[in-house]
């Protein structure tokens, strides 16, 4: 167990402790700040340089990781991949030594391959790597973005800025995570995350989109999706990962949607208190009906805002945190 | 506190283990108020005054400074807190800031800046905050209030108001609360 990710690399949420993820959360928190001010920028980490790796398409990781490097004054070096030398056949140990030639503090990487981010951060050992998605494995800044909005939902409906009730507001939280679990890295990372807090986790999905080791995971598979409904506190979609080879796992796109979609029907059944949350980008009609969505108690957009003060917070604690290069 | 007792300080940093008290809770007291008065004085009775009290151990003095000032001055005297662990140059002791730990929710162009800190020592607590009070605007004029000066500046800084000057050694620390200052050393505890 990891207490800190302190001068650390992020590559999974599965060895942070309880504290670890707690001090991601805290030091969001003072990043919301900086990004409500009229001058959006600190000087945090002037001088370092973070690359920005993407061999997989993303709109919000992507960009809010960038964002993110900006606010702290670090220089930004992006990759991207569809006009680099990647199309031409070159490897990634050879593609990162390139990159790392020119002097980085920091890799930002998504990959298509389960374990890519490890495998980079034993290429380089000097250089701090963050997982931005790598395969089916894990999303950490996910997890750790969709925990902040949790937080700072039920923190602001009791009135407190979320840190005196701290980790507690998470204590025995029920949380229900719907869909394509069996290919989904941000599960795993949501999962790890919810449960590391105190969450209890349940998972429902159709028997084929579920991992086949699941019962070896800290949640329980639930055999009545619409009571589950009824249950939890928070209900987490996930997209169905066609690229990913999803749509052969289910008899139809509009199957699924009649029998795992949040429809607005299904949507009743919430209670009123209940927080939606999507990781995006969404199959509107498919795992989530467009108009619920839209509805107030869908915080799918504020996920993306709190994408930048979350990932702020990890390249501030991974990269500034480290012992070297007192000025 | 008697001789000797600890003291915990800001989570994450060593102990403080007292050797001795040297101003007494009256004593701070009246020391802001000289202070309070001092900054009346310079400013002319000024009309935009802002206090800004350094996070963590500037915020009881700042806050303190800017109720005697509303007592003498009444109305135009603003508070913010203000953490500067985001601007600090030594990037191995950068902390983890609280939560809301600056709250600096207007302009600061045109307005005249006490900052307030509890220990004034190497000065670059101070630099910091200075780099990054620019990004809240061009003040008039900045300056700089401290509970005690304890020497062993490392940037030539200086403060506009002091409480109280205390020479001290490199392996001395000092705790100032407004219940009194106190003289000893960090230690694990």
């Amino acid at each position: 167990m990891i207490d800190s990710i302190r001068a650390q690399n992020l590559l999974t949420l599965n060895d942070l402790s309880r504290e670890a993820i707690v001090e991601v959360l805290d030091t969001a928190e003072s990043f919301v700040e900086v990004n409500r001010r009229s001058i959006k920028k600190v000087p945090a980490l002037k001088g370092r340089v973070v690359a920005s790796l993407f061999f997989e398409e993303s709109t919000r990781t992507r960009l809010s990781f960038e964002t993110a490097a900006k606010r702290l004054s670090a220089d930004v070096l992006s990759l991207a991949v569809a006009s680099s030398s990647v199309k031409k056949g070159e490897s990634l140990r050879d593609t990162i030594a390139t990159i790392d030639a020119l002097g980085i503090d920091a890799v930002v990487l998504r990959h298509q391959s389960s374990g890519a981010a490890l495998q980079v951060s034993r290429y380089v050992p000097h250089v701090r790597v963050i997982n931005a998605g790598d395969g089916q494995h894990q999303h950490p800044t996910q997890g750790l973005l969709d925990a902040f909005t949790v937080r700072q939902v039920l923190a602001t409906r009791e009135g407190s800025n979320g840190l005196e009730s701290g980790a507690e507001l998470f204590s025995g939280l029920r949380v229900l995570i719907v869909g394509d679990i069996r290919h989904s890295r941000v599960a795993r990372s949501d999962i790890a995350a919810y449960s590391s807090l105190g969450c209890e986790v349940r998972v429902a999905a159709p028997g084929t989109l579920l991992p086949e080791d699941v019962e070896n995971w800290p949640v329980q598979v639930v055999d009545n999706y619409e009571e589950a409904l009824e249950w939890a506190d928070v209900v987490g979609l996930l997209r169905l990962q066609r690229e990913r080879g999803s749509g052969s796992f289910v008899p139809s796109l509009g199957e699924f949607t009649r029998t795992f979609g949040l429809t607005l029907a299904r949507a009743r059944r919430l209670r009123p208190q209940t927080i939606v949350m999507h990781p995006g980008p969404m199959n509107r009609g498919v795992e989530i009906d467009s108009r619920v969505a839209d509805l107030p108690c869908a915080v799918i957009e504020r996920q993306v805002a709190n994408g930048v003060p979350v990932r702020m917070a990890v390249l501030y604690l991974t990269v500034a945190g480290s012992s070297e290069g007192v000025s | 506190m008697s001789s000797g007792e600890q003291r915990q300080t800001p989570a994450g940093s060593l102990a403080f283990l007292a050797k001795g008290q040297l101003l007494a809770r009256d004593e701070v007291e009246r020391a802001l108020k000289r202070m309070a008065h001092e900054i009346v004085e310079r400013n002319h009775g000024p009309s935009s005054l802002s206090v800004i009290g350094l996070q963590t151990g500037g915020v009881v003095f700042a806050t303190r400074i800017a109720e005697l000032l509303g007592d003498i001055v009444g109305d135009g005297v603003t508070l913010g807190l203000l953490d500067v662990s985001f601007y600090r140059d030594d990037l191995s002791r950068h902390p983890v800031p609280m939560s809301s730990a600056t709250t600096i929710d207007h302009d600061l162009t045109d307005q005249t800046v006490v900052l307030v800190d509890d220990v004034l020592f190497t000065g670059r607590t101070i630099r910091a905050a200075l780099n990054a009070l620019s990004d809240w605007g061009r003040p008039r004029s900045v300056q700089l209030a401290v509970m005690v000066d304890r020497g062993h500046r490392e940037l030539p800084i200086r403060p506009d108001y002091v409480g109280k000057n205390l020479p001290t050694s490199l392996d001395e620390a000092i705790l100032a609360t407004l219940d009194g200052v106190w003289i000893g050393t960090k230690g694990q505890s």
